[in-house]
């Protein structure tokens, strides 16, 4: 079960890559493997405010539909339109072409409420 | 993402093959309260396993009613819908039983093993409630036994099914089935399924069934046979427009209303909710369970998502999913007569957002019969 290092972590496996101003927002290897089988992913709109722990997202696998929270605020600069044509990136590359949305930071945004690598590990119960 | 999931494993029941279900690693969920495999390894890659060579189901939780005695033959038609007289020794028919209003309580197959001997297979969630609805209804010269504790079965399906069998025997024509023995192990197998594949259902005793599900596993290793879970079943069964009780079927909903009246012979002599359907034949349906399709690129239906036409909601799902063989989203579900015919553009509401969709032909899937 991949955890990587650099990335925070929300409660409910969504993990955030912090480029500056930018935060890059997907669903953790953990939460992909429980899924299973992603066939259709509801993006939020370019320019859609989002705010941490709610919903902005949908991914669906064969069985159900799960909502993703956002694990930060601000507004949403890029979508991953591949997801429309591949779906299953999500499955095969949870931290990379499988991103979801970007989101331009809120200013002053608290980022303490997310787990690193290793809280978050512990909290999956992975080595 | 999601919340833990709410098993109470100690209410529920668990088959004679759970202990094979942990070994193989599969994910369980509560189904019909019953701990039931959902996949072992994914639900997509035992669907084709099913569509391309061949995979085995644990389906122990299913129930077996075993009905006998002289009256027997008259009195079970006048509880079932389909024509019992039409049985032949050996063969089994599928068939449904209603309430007093026409309603399901259960569909299921009926089996004849003898003059005045039957055996039912009957839905898992239903087994307490069927056995005790024909036991009120009892007659002189009949006895009902359950007998579900007492068996375990499998299911083994697809294109290679009949090859993973050879070993034992040679499987019996379509609806039909025979004594076989699989070492020493007495079973019954009908030339039965759930799946749209070719393939069997296998019954025998509860005592034996982790021998006799590692003894298929090596018969059918060559085959490509994969263990299969209830995610699968449920995406290949609806693909082959086979209803499911509970979603599909209910008390408040006839076979009629179904599609199913082909298994319903209005003009036997007496069962129970003929009445109901009856009527409903002469004064014409006002719903039906059709089949609808999305285009590529929609999000899957699920059961209870509103179907409209022009902003009138006009039904409802009841079944929905992303078809692994057609890649696109399947579903069925009860609309108003006027739009049930195959062709008619329909809207699916999916979280407030509409979807264009299509009512189209049963089945959704059809294997290739080329034998």
């Amino acid at each position: 079960m991949s955890v990587p290092e650099e990335l925070k972590y929300a409660e409910t496996h969504e993990w955030v890559r912090i480029d500056k101003t930018i935060g890059t927002v997907g669903i953790t290897d953990h939460a992909q493997g429980e899924l299973t089988d992603i066939v259709f992913v509801e993006l939020p709109k370019v320019g859609a405010k989002v705010t941490a722990k709610q919903q902005a997202a949908v991914v669906e696998s064969v069985k159900a539909a799960s909502d993703i929270y956002s694990p930060v605020s601000g507004e949403v600069t890029e979508v991953n339109s591949e997801l429309e044509n591949n779906p299953a990136l999500v499955n095969t590359a949870p931290y990379a072409e499988g991103w979801l949305f970007k989101v331009q930071l809120e200013e002053g945004v608290d980022l303490s409420e997310l787990k690193d690598a290793a809280a978050y590990r512990a909290q999956i119960g992975a080595e | 993402m999601f919340a833990a999931m709410a098993l109470t494993p100690s209410e529920l029941q668990r088959t004679p093959l759970y202990g094979e279900h942990l070994r193989l690693r599969a994910k369980l969920i509560a189904f019909g309260g019953w701990e039931m495999p959902v996949y072992y390894t994914s639900i997509l890659e035992e669907h084709q396993a099913v569509r391309q060579r061949a995979g085995i189901f644990d389906i122990s939780h299913m129930g077996e009613v075993e009905i006998s005695g002289p009256k027997a033959p008259e009195w079970l038609n006048s509880m079932l819908t389909n024509n019992l007289d039409r049985l032949s020794i050996g063969e089994g028919q599928y068939t449904l039983m209603l309430n007093d209003h026409g309603g399901v309580i259960d569909d299921l197959i009926v089996y004849r093993r003898s003059e005045t001997g039957y055996f039912l297979v009957v839905n898992a969630a239903k087994i307490a409630e069927d056995v005790s609805w024909l036991q009120d209804h009892q007659a002189e010269g009949v006895s009902v036994l359950d007998q579900s504790q007492l068996f375990a079965a499998v299911a083994v399906q697809g294109p290679n099914a009949a090859k993973v069998f050879r070993a034992i025997g040679e499987l019996p024509t379509r609806n039909h089935f025979e004594r076989f023995k699989l070492g020493s192990v007495p079973m019954l197998a009908a030339r039965t399924g759930y799946t749209g594949e070719d393939g069997f259902e296998a019954f025998f005793p509860a005592e034996t069934a982790a021998e006799v599900w590692s003894a298929f596993l090596e018969l059918g290793q060559a085959e490509g046979l994969t263990p299969c879970g209830l995610g699968a079943r449920d995406t290949l069964r609806l693909e082959a427009c086979y209803p499911l009780n509970g979603s599909d079927l209910s008390p408040e909903t006839t076979p009629l209303e179904a599609g199913l009246g082909i298994f319903v012979d209005l003009k036997k002599t007496g069962f129970i909710g003929q009445e109901t359907l009856v009527r409903q034949a002469e004064e014409g349906l006002t719903r039906r369970l059709v089949a609808v399709k999305l285009p590529p690129k929609s999000p899957p239906p699920r059961p209870h998502y509103p179907i409209s036409v022009e902003s009138e909601v006009i039904g409802e799902l009841t079944s929905g999913t992303q078809s692994p063989t057609l890649g696109v989203g399947i579903g069925l579900g009860y609309v108003k007569i006027p739009f049930a015919k195959p062709g008619q553009p329909v809207e699916i509401d999916v979280r407030g957002r509409k979807f264009p969709a299509t009512v189209v032909k049963k089945p959704l899937y059809k294997r290739n019969v080329s034998a």
